[in-house]
């Protein structure tokens, strides 16, 4: 809540203070988007940041179904698939001139056909909530799918569809040729997207989506109908997605049949699951986690997809709200200025994971090495160690590392469990004296 | 609105689940602005009722009239829009979302805001205002913003009541809205439900006898699915039926508790 009032003020009276906390936060937000590319200068860097603004609308829009309305989609990447199947489209009907549409616009494009294609699908998805509701996401999903391949005059089949961002004359010299033309017009979306998303959360809607996802049952006694919440949500979700996916056209001038795949929609669902989907920001840094790792990792190591399993396996396990929550939770204990006490324990499950890690690591890439790139040889370079996968000592280290790592880890583990218990507790307790004051 | 004089009428309804009837031809007029404590022995089918009445239920025959008006086999939210609002024997709250945000939740419908995401809900002020108000009434007020599910219970029970007389509907059902509450509670407790349901139409389903004679006018009997007896206190005491059913039931549990009565 950003207004506060006290209790006695009269039924006219109203104090709205100036919410300076948020106006510093969006003001942080779009002072990051406008300096990033000016930070990171690389070629790839700007590529990356291109991706993640257009990763934060995703992420977002689906978090309106998962975190803000508890439906689980298994294929939303329908939407945004087929956004940027009708942007290229557009941008190819623009460029050939027979549609006189701005290339800043073409995205707009890719928005009304996710928002369309949310009208007409949506309906049957949203008539139920829970698994139902995930089945037949999932279903759709592998419609849409299918479906791409088999009009390869729409999809443009194995090839996809390619387009030419640049054509025409340049607007105040804006051409969109070069990357970081791209980038501005996609920080200009990802900043009035996100803040539009996160205005629909402080509607009418928005909180009735809450209330849907806690207690469905309840709901319809209180005068609404689920379905329509639901489906509503689901519109304004497919609206968003498409814009990410016209985004995702223009950025990359070619659209392949797997936008609107099962492995796309996983991703959305991982990396939002992993930013954390309790919270508004959570999604953000999904997003910017699922570039990183999509670029990056995927750079660095064949094994990435395994150890993006482990995180994601750990995450729900141990903290099921994601990055976000994790962030929360420890400025919270922060905010009590019992942070300190934690700094030990966090210092020894730090040095603990990371001792599990390189053993468990050198284990995986060796199996890799021997499976994969035998032909290099039997050495291979892993955190600055040569190792030989064909050696015995190896194989014994880095046994003797992750068994060493995971003994330590859970010792860690349980000692971090108790002082943060106790921390917890303290907290509550000061949060009850404070209310009796 | 139209002119009938009766709140609520059940007219021969009937619920068959598979082939057992749980009610059978129950007949019941409420009287605007009455309160009506439904009473009977375990398995009558009170919350039954109660279900068929608010829409949770279709029921499989008779008509059921809210303010003249047929309700039966329609959705809850479309009863709960003509003017019908229960409330549920286990608390059935928002429990993410915090007791502020689960009483205006509760009137948002009400005020004419329905699925609007083009207002902020911070600028709502007569929204804001009448949640306020009714925190005040419930005396939760300094539990605000205290998230649903860290209410204690009794809270918790306040809370249901006040989502449930939110939306300002004129008949009102509550299925035991004492269930599990001490007895200096229940008594503070009864006093609030008089104060936020003045000038409404009551229904109440309730075992603890304190309860119905400190909130309800007229008592209505329901035995195996039907209304043997709906009269003031005094007549139901009197009435030979009620006795027996009651004596019976009370007999029967006796035995099963193994304790001479």
């Amino acid at each position: 809540m950003s207004v506060t009032r006290t209790p006695h003020a009269g039924p006219n009276f109203h104090f709205k203070p100036y919410n300076v906390g948020r106006w510093l936060i969006w003001g942080f937000f779009a002072l990051a988007l406008l300096v990033a590319p000016v930070i990171w200068t690389s070629g790839l860097a700007q590529t990356m940041l291109t991706q993640i603004g257009i990763a934060i609308i995703a992420c977002l829009a689906y978090n309106i179904l998962l975190g803000q309305g508890g439906m689980l989609s298994f294929g939303h990447s329908a939407y945004s698939g087929l956004g940027s199947f009708l942007a290229i489209h557009s941008l190819n009907l623009a460029s050939s001139g027979s549609w006189n549409i701005p290339v800043s616009l073409v995205p707009l494009t890719g928005g009304l056909a996710g928002l369309g294609f949310a009208i007409l699908l949506g309906y049957v998805s949203t008539k139920k909530a829970g698994t139902p509701f995930a089945m037949i996401t999932l279903g759709i999903g592998e419609l849409i799918w299918s479906m791409s391949l088999m009009l390869p005059e729409f999809s443009g089949g194995e090839g996809g569809v390619s387009g030419n961002r640049v054509f025409g004359k340049a607007v105040m010299g804006i051409t969109f040729g070069p990357q970081i033309q791209v980038y501005y017009l996609v920080a200009v979306y990802c900043f009035i997207c996100t803040a539009l998303m996160f205005a629909l959360t402080r509607t009418p809607l928005g909180r009735m989506l809450n209330a849907v996802r806690d207690n469905p049952e309840r709901v319809e006694f209180i005068g609404y109908d689920t379905h329509s919440v639901r489906y509503m949500a689901f519109m304004l979700s497919g609206l968003f997605s498409g814009i990410a996916g016209g985004l995702a056209a223009l950025n990359f001038e070619m659209v392949t049949a797997e936008v609107v795949g099962a492995a796309r929609s996983g991703s959305y669902l991982l990396f939002t699951f992993l930013g954390g989907a309790t919270f508004f920001f959570g999604p953000i840094l999904g997003a910017i986690l699922m570039v990183v790792a999509l670029v990056l990792f995927s750079e660095l190591t064949k094994a990435w997809l395994l150890y993006l399993g482990l995180i994601f396996l750990f995450m729900v396990m141990y903290a099921p709200g994601g990055l976000a929550s994790l962030i929360m939770m420890n400025l919270r204990v922060a905010a009590f200025g019992k942070l300190r006490r934690l700094w030990a324990s966090y210092l020894a499950l730090a040095g603990t994971a990371l001792t599990m890690l390189a053993g468990g690591g050198a284990l995986v890439e060796m199996i890799y090495h021997t499976q994969l790139n035998e032909a290099l040889g039997p050495e291979l370079q892993f955190i600055g160690v040569t190792l030989n996968s064909e050696g015995i000592d190896a194989w014994f280290g880095s046994s003797f590392l992750l068994l060493v790592g995971i003994g330590l880890f859970e010792v860690a583990r349980r000692q971090f469990r108790l002082e943060w218990d106790e921390t917890q507790e303290e907290i509550e307790k000061e949060i009850k004296r404070r209310e009796l004051l | 609105m139209s002119q009938s004089e009766f709140a609520l009428e059940l007219l021969d309804l009937r619920k068959s689940f598979g082939k057992s009837e749980i009610i059978r031809g129950t007949q019941l007029q409420v009287r605007r602005g009455e309160r009506v404590a439904i009473i009977g022995p375990n398995g009558a089918g009170k919350s039954t009722l109660f279900n068929l009445i608010s829409g949770r239920f279709a029921p499989s025959s008779g008509e059921i009239r809210l303010n003249g008006k047929r309700i039966d086999g329609r959705k809850p939210y479309e009863i709960n829009r003509l003017g019908l609002a229960r409330s549920f024997q286990v608390s059935n709250l928002f429990t993410r979302l915090s007791v502020f945000e689960n009483i205006r939740c509760a009137l948002l419908w009400s005020m004419g805001y329905r699925y609007a995401f083009w207002k902020f809900l911070a600028g709502l002020d007569d929204a804001n205002d009448r949640t306020d108000e009714l925190l005040e009434l419930l005396k939760l007020d300094k539990r605000r913003d205290v998230l649903a599910m860290n209410l204690t219970y009794a809270e918790a029970r306040v809370l249901e009541i006040g989502i449930t007389i939110a939306g300002g509907a004129d008949v009102i059902l509550l299925d035991e809205p004492t269930a599990g509450m001490s007895k200096s509670e229940t008594k503070r407790f009864i006093q609030l439900i008089r104060d936020a349901t003045v000038g409404k139409t009551l229904l109440t389903v309730e075992h603890d006898m304190g309860v119905v004679f400190g909130l309800a006018d007229k008592i209505a009997v329901l035995v195996y699915g039907e209304i043997i007896a709906f009269d003031v206190p005094d007549a139901v005491r009197a009435d030979p039926r009620v006795q027996e059913a009651y004596l019976g039931s009370v007999l029967a549990e006796a035995q099963v508790a193994g304790s001479p009565a």
